[in-house]
C-alpha cells in the first residue's frame, strides 16, 4: 500500500523519534476506530462524532514539540489531538458516551471536551470558534513570562471565517507565542477545498500577515514534527507561525456520513496517503523495529482501547442534580429549576 | 391539488421548489446547500433544477452569509440565506441587527430588505451546548425582524411561501425535530394568513400559549388534562413578529387562565414577553398568575438525560396545568 520509493524518498531525520511518534498515531487511529464502535453500539451521546482518521500525524507530529504548560484549542475533530496531548481514553471515551466519569462529566461530549490540566483550552462546535483564545492565551504567557506557548488546532475550512484572519494579524502585530495549525484534510463537510477557497494555498494567507508559515505533508508524520521543532522554537521567543498539515479525510465528515459527493476513486487514492501504515513501513524498512515488535505493540493499543469501550458502557450518565451545576461558579448560587419556581409561585396564588 | 402526505423537510423543499418557480430571482446561498443537498437535506437537489447560480455554496462564513443576503435584496433578488444552525446566529447578529433589521428605518424608508433566513434550533439529537439552542429571543428583540416559527407541516409550507413574498426581512426558525414528522396536508388549501396564530383546539378553562414543537407537547398534554375533565385552548403563534395578541387577549378573557410554553430559556425570552403582555393587558380578567413553562436557564448537555432535562416535555407542562388549575377548577 505504502510507495517504498515514497519512505527511501523521505529524508533520515535523527531529531525524530519515529517509533513514538507511531504509537501515538497508532493510538489515535485505534481510539477513533472504537469512537466509531460506541456510536453503533448506542452508547454514544451526541449524533456528532468526527473521526480524524487519515490525520494522526498533525496531532502526533506536532504535539511531539509542545511541553507541559503549553495551552491548545482545537476543533470539532479533536481527539487525536488530545490524545497526543497525553488524554486519559478512558475519561475521553466516557465524555463522546456523555457519561459523568468523563472529562466534563458528560456536558460536553465530543465536540467540547476540554482539561485544563493539561491545557486544553477546550474543542469546539463553532467553526473557528477556539481560534481566538490562543491569543489570550499567549499574551498571558508573556504577561506571567512562563516561555509557554498557545496552539490553536482548526480544519481547512475555518480559513473561510473572518476571526481567522483577525487573530492572525494579532498574533503577528503582537509578536506572541501562539502557533495556527490547519488541518487540511480537503474537506468542510461536503465542500473540497478549491469549491470554498479562492487560493487553496492555504499559508500564503499567513505570509500575508507576517507569520512565519509553511505547508508540510500529512503523509509524514516525522517531517510535520521537524516543521512542529522549527515553528515551535520560533514562537517561543516570539515568532508566531501558520503550520498546514496536508492529509485526507479517510471517511465520512460525521459517523453517519456516507460521503456521496465524492466517488469511490479518489476515495481510494486519497487513503494511500496514510500516515500511520507509512510510518509502519519506514520503522521496518529502517530495522527500527520488526513485524513481531509492531504487531505486539499494536495488540497492546487495541486492548488499550478495547477497554475504553467497556470502561464507558460501565458508567452512568449524569444525574439530573448535576444539570444546574456550572452554569456559574461554585460559590454562587444555581438558577432556580423552572419546576420548582412554577411551584412556587402557584403556592402562593 | 389533492391530499398528500408530507414529512416538515418536503414541506418546506416543496415551498421553496415553487417559490423559485414563480419568482427567478429567489436564490438560496449558504453552507452545503447545493450539491450536499443541505444539512437537514431541506434543499436536497434543488440544485439540479435551478442551478449553481441559484443554489449557491458558500464557504464558512456566517457574517458575509448573512450580509451578501442583505445586499442581495436590496439589489432586487429575493435571497434566502441558510444559517445551518441557530446556535451561528450569534456570529451574524451585526448584518442581522444593525444592517438588516435598521436599513428601511435609518434610510429613512427608501428601501427595505426583503430576505428571508432559513434555520433551525432546538433540543433533540444531543448535540451539545452549541448546536442545541432555541435563540428566537435574540430575534423578537430586534425591531425591524420577522419571525416565523412552524410547528406543522402545512405552516412550513404556507409560512415560508408567505415569507418569500414579505417586504422585510425574516428569520424562519425550524425545529430539528420535525423534520420527519408527516401530516397529510392540502398545499393547495387557503392558508391562515401570515401573522395570524392558530387555535389548534378549544376549551374552557385556560389557555396555553406556544409555537414551534412546543406545539406537540401541549396538544399531548391537552388530551390527558381533557381525560381529568380540563378542557385547554392551544394558540399556535406561527409568526412571534407579527404577534396576534389579539387571539391570545379573545381567548384569555374568556378562561381567566393563561399559561406559556417554549423551549427557549426562561430569562427575558420569548415567554417572558408574552406573559408579560397578557398580564398587563388581561390583567382584571385573570384568576391566577400567567405561568411559564420555558426551558431552564441553562446551557443544553450532550448528555441526553440532562438534555431532555432541560427543555420543558409533555409531562411538565401537564403538571404545571393541573396545578395551575388545582382545586379551583371545581369551585
Ligand atoms: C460557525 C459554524 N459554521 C458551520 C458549522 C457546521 N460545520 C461543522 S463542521 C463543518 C466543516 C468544517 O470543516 P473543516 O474546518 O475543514 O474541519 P473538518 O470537519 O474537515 O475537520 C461545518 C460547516 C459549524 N459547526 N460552525
Ligand atoms: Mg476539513
Amino acid at each position: 500500500m505504502t510507495k517504498p520509493e515514497a519512505i527511501h524518498a523521505a529524508p533520515a531525520r535523527p531529531n525524530t523519534d519515529l517509533p513514538q511518534l507511531y504509537r501515538t498515531m497508532r493510538r489515535i487511529r485505534t481510539f477513533e476506530e472504537r469512537v466509531g464502535e460506541l456510536f453503533v453500539r448506542g452508547q454514544s451521546a451526541g449524533s456528532m462524532l468526527h473521526l480524524s482518521i487519515g490525520e494522526e500525524s498533525a496531532a502526533a507530529g506536532f504535539c511531539a514539540h509542545m511541553q507541559d504548560g503549553d495551552t491548545f484549542t482545537t476543533h470539532h475533530r479533536g481527539h487525536g489531538i488530545f490524545l497526543a496531548r497525553g488524554a486519559d481514553p478512558n475519561r475521553m471515551m466516557a465524555e463522546i458516551g456523555g457519561k459523568e466519569a468523563g472529562y466534563c462529566h458528560g456536558k460536553g461530549g465530543s465536540m467540547h471536551i476540554a482539561d485544563m490540566g493539561l491545557g486544553h483550552l477546550g474543542a469546539n462546535a463553532i467553526v473557528g470558534g477556539g481560534i481566538p483564545a490562543i491569543i489570550g492565551a499567549g499574551l498571558a504567557a508573556r504577561h506571567h513570562g512562563t516561555g509557554k506557548i498557545s496552539v490553536a488546532f482548526f480544519g481547512d475550512g475555518a480559513t473561510g471565517q473572518g476571526i481567522l484572519y483577525e487573530s492572525m494579524n494579532m498574533a503577528a502585530l503582537w509578536r506572541l507565542p501562539c502557533v495556527f495549525v490547519c488541518i487540511n484534510n480537503q474537506y468542510g463537510m461536503g465542500t473540497r477545498i478549491d469549491q470554498a477557497t479562492a487560493n487553496a494555498v492555504l499559508h500564503e494567507r499567513a505570509h500575508a500577515f507576517g507569520l512565519v508559515a509553511e505547508t508540510v505533508d500529512g503523509l509524514d508524520v516525522e517531517a510535520v514534527a521537524e516543521a512542529a521543532e522549527r515553528l515551535v522554537a520560533g514562537a517561543r521567543e516570539g515568532r508566531p507561525a501558520f503550520l498546514v498539515v496536508d492529509c485526507y479525510r479517510f471517511y465520512g465528515h460525521a459517523r453517519k456520513d456516507k460521503s456521496p459527493y465524492r466517488d469511490a476513486t479518489e476515495e481510494e487514492t486519497g487513503r494511500q496517503k496514510d500516515p500511520v501504515a507509512f510510518a509502519r513501513a519506514a520503522l521496518l524498512e529502517r530495522g527500527l523495529a520488526d513485524a513481531a515488535e509492531l504487531d505486539a505493540l499494536d495488540a497492546q493499543i487495541d486492548a488499550e482501547m478495547d477497554a475504553t469501550i467497556d470502561f464507558t458502557v460501565a458508567q452512568t450518565e449524569p444525574p439530573l442534580s448535576t444539570m444546574f451545576r456550572d452554569v456559574y461558579a461554585p460559590e454562587e448560587p444555581e438558577p432556580e429549576p423552572v419546576r420548582v419556581r412554577i411551584d412556587r409561585i402557584l403556592a402562593r396564588a | 391539488m389533492a391530499l398528500q402526505e408530507l414529512t416538515y423537510r418536503d414541506a418546506l423543499r416543496q415551498a421553496l421548489i415553487d417559490s423559485m418557480r414563480e419568482n427567478p430571482d429567489v436564490i438560496i446561498m449558504g453552507e452545503e446547500v447545493g450539491r450536499y443537498g443541505g444539512a437537514y437535506a431541506v434543499t436536497k437537489e434543488l440544485i439540479k433544477e435551478f442551478g449553481a447560480e441559484r443554489v449557491i455554496d458558500t464557504p464558512i462564513s456566517e457574517p458575509a452569509i448573512i450580509g451578501a443576503a442583505v445586499g442581495a435584496a436590496m439589489a432586487g433578488l429575493r435571497p434566502v440565506a441558510e444559517l445551518m444552525y441557530v446556535d451561528f446566529i450569534g456570529m451574524t447578529m451585526d448584518q442581522l441587527g444593525n444592517q438588516a433589521a435598521k436599513i428601511r428605518y435609518m434610510f429613512g424608508g427608501q428601501i427595505g430588505v426583503p430576505m428571508v433566513l432559513r434555520t433551525q434550533g432546538g433540543t433533540g439529537r444531543s448535540a451539545g451546548a452549541q448546536h442545541s439552542q432555541s435563540l428566537e429571543a435574540y430575534v423578537m428583540h430586534t425591531p425591524g425582524l420577522r419571525l416565523a416559527m412552524p410547528a406543522t407541516v402545512s405552516d412550513a409550507y404556507h409560512l415560508l411561501r408567505m415569507a418569500l413574498t414579505k417586504p422585510d426581512p425574516v428569520v424562519f426558525i425550524e425545529h430539528k425535530a420535525l423534520y420527519t414528522m408527516k401530516e397529510t396536508v392540502d398545499l393547495d388549501a387557503e392558508p391562515l394568513a401570515w401573522g395570524k396564530s392558530a387555535v389548534r383546539r378549544e376549551g374552557k378553562d385556560l389557555v396555553i400559549v406556544t409555537y414551534s414543537r412546543q406545539l406537540h407537547y401541549v396538544m399531548e398534554a391537552a388530551k390527558k388534562l381533557s381525560a381529568d375533565g380540563i378542557e385547554a385552548t392551544v394558540i399556535d403563534l406561527r409568526t412571534l413578529n407579527p404577534l396576534d395578541f389579539d387571539t391570545i387577549r379573545e381567548h384569555v378573557e374568556r378562561a381567566g387562565r393563561a399559561m406559556v410554553v417554549s423551549e427557549s430559556v426562561m430569562t427575558a425570552g420569548v415567554a417572558a414577553e408574552l406573559s408579560a403582555r397578557i398580564t398587563e393587558e388581561c390583567f382584571d380578567y385573570l384568576e391566577d398568575p400567567v405561568v411559564r413553562v420555558a426551558g431552564e436557564d441553562i446551557p443544553i448537555s450532550v448528555s441526553t438525560a440532562l438534555e431532555t432535562g432541560s427543555v420543558p416535555g409533555p409531562q411538565l407542562i401537564l403538571e404545571t396545568a393541573r396545578k395551575l388549575l388545582g382545586a379551583r377548577v371545581a369551585a
